[in-house]
């Protein structure tokens, strides 16, 4: 799983959940898969991350001094930061670990890549 | 007639690891999953010069998502089947993969993805597996957060077996109530073996809707194709039926696992029009 879907990601499906992310990363295994650089669409997805759940993601990732502490205004001229962007959210490939609902705690494992967002009866 | 797939156990349980390595090995089964994703994603009339975010629901082994990358988009896949979705680890597919039941709702934030395709699933939708499930309430609840999770100019293209005409309206009728609009598009409507079920949904906008094929109407899709070839060949990519798109073709049917002709220096070469 990509770090870009893991800021998409939210626990609202389960009843009683409000908001549901960002959820609580842990990372057990991660690689790295190496994916053509296209700034315009790291661009086009930037208004769409949550801004918090990408720093979570660069802290978790061993990233923490790539991504500033808040999106910079002229992130469109600023190729480095593209880059780096880049880097974390669509090359960083989380294999093992564990997402959790920051509301109920919930927790939702990843393994060989797939997070298991699948619900009890009682949860819906 | 066999009996429907949707009737014989829950999609979880149907789709066991014997039934999912069909989708790995079985050409036929490939060759139609592929055309009708092919379809699909010409419904979606996306801007061809943009990279985009793309959502796969039911994307079982990741060959519907196979069609998505040879078009160059990100796409993210949604599963109830581990088996299915193991298959698409072993096929190295490109997109993420999410293990999620879609009745119970699309586990994304608002405005995330840029279009939707789903083929061969919802059907699966228009079941009560368990004393708990509700197919009204399902169908409401997978159309209302997919809707949330599109962007506001994007579409949602499903290729699927409705079961009666009833089934046509419950699936509509819940979409429309979830905010999109659209309709259906029944490919070659009056053949019994190629008709096939597109519902085309929309967020937002006013594009009109796309016509059937197998109708009169073709002629003006053959344009719209006609157009794009020329996009296309500005733009440095094959043409169209030229050596080097076939080429390109081919290759990409070889990686799907299809079965395909190999390349001689007849590839691709005009017939002569005289046997
Ligand atoms: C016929 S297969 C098609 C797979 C893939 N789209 C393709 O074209 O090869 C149907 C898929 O829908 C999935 N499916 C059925 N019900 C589902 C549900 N409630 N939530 C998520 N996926 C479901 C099945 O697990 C299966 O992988």
């Amino acid at each position: 799983m990509r770090l870009s879907t893991y800021n998409f990601l939210t626990s609202k499906a389960i009843k009683g959940v409000k908001v549901g992310f960002p959820l609580k990363l842990t990372i057990a295994k991660q690689d790295v898969v190496e994916s053509e650089f296209n700034p315009t669409f790291i661009e086009r997805l930037l208004p769409r991350l949550d801004w918090s759940g990408i720093r979570l993601a660069a802290e978790v990732a061993g990233l923490n001094d790539d991504i500033p502490a808040e999106l910079p205004a002229n992130v469109a001229e600023n190729e480095e930061l593209l880059k780096k962007l880049h880097h974390l959210l669509l090359e960083i490939d989380v294999l093992e670990g564990q997402l959790e609902c920051p509301e109920t705690g919930r927790v939702f494992p990843i393994t060989d890549g797939i997070p298991n967002m699948l619900l009890n009866e009682d949860e819906v | 007639m066999a009996r429907r797939p949707e009737h014989l156990a829950p999609p979880e349980i149907f789709y066991n690891d014997d039934e999912a390595k069909k989708y790995s090995t079985n050409t036929r089964i490939i060759e139609i999953q592929i055309e009708m994703a092919e379809r699909a994603y010409e419904l979606l009339t996306l801007n061809e010069d943009e990279q985009c975010l793309i959502l796969d629901i039911g994307c079982g082994s990741g060959l519907s998502g196979s069609v998505l990358e040879d078009n160059e988009h990100i796409w993210v896949g949604v599963d109830i089947s581990k088996s299915m979705l193991d298959i698409a680890v072993e096929r190295d597919v490109a997109g993420d993969l999410v293990l999620t039941d879609m009745g119970d709702g699309m586990p994304f934030r608002p405005g995330t993805f840029d279009g939707a395709i789903s083929i061969s699933a919802l059907q699966w939708l228009c079941n009560a597996d368990k004393s708990t499930h509700n197919p009204h309430k399902r169908l409401y609840k997978f159309f209302s957060t997919l809707f949330s999770c599109l962007t506001r100019t994007a579409r949602a293209v499903f290729q699927f077996y409705p079961e009666n005409a009833d089934q046509i309206e419950m699936v509509t009728s819940q979409a429309m109530k979830a905010g999109f609009y659209g309709g259906l598009v029944v490919d070659y409507p009056n053949s019994t073996k190629a008709k096939k079920y597109f519902l085309v949904l929309m967020t937002g906008g006013t594009t009109p809707m796309p016509k059937a094929l197998g109708s009169e109407e073709e002629e003006k899709r053959i344009n719209y194709i006609k157009k794009r070839d020329m996009c296309r060949e500005a733009r440095g990519k094959p043409m169209k039926k030229s050596r080097e798109w076939i080429l390109a073709k081919k290759e990409r049917r070889r990686r799907q696992g299809r079965d395909t002709r190999p390349d001689t220096k007849y590839t691709g070469r005009k017939r002569s029009g005289k046997f």
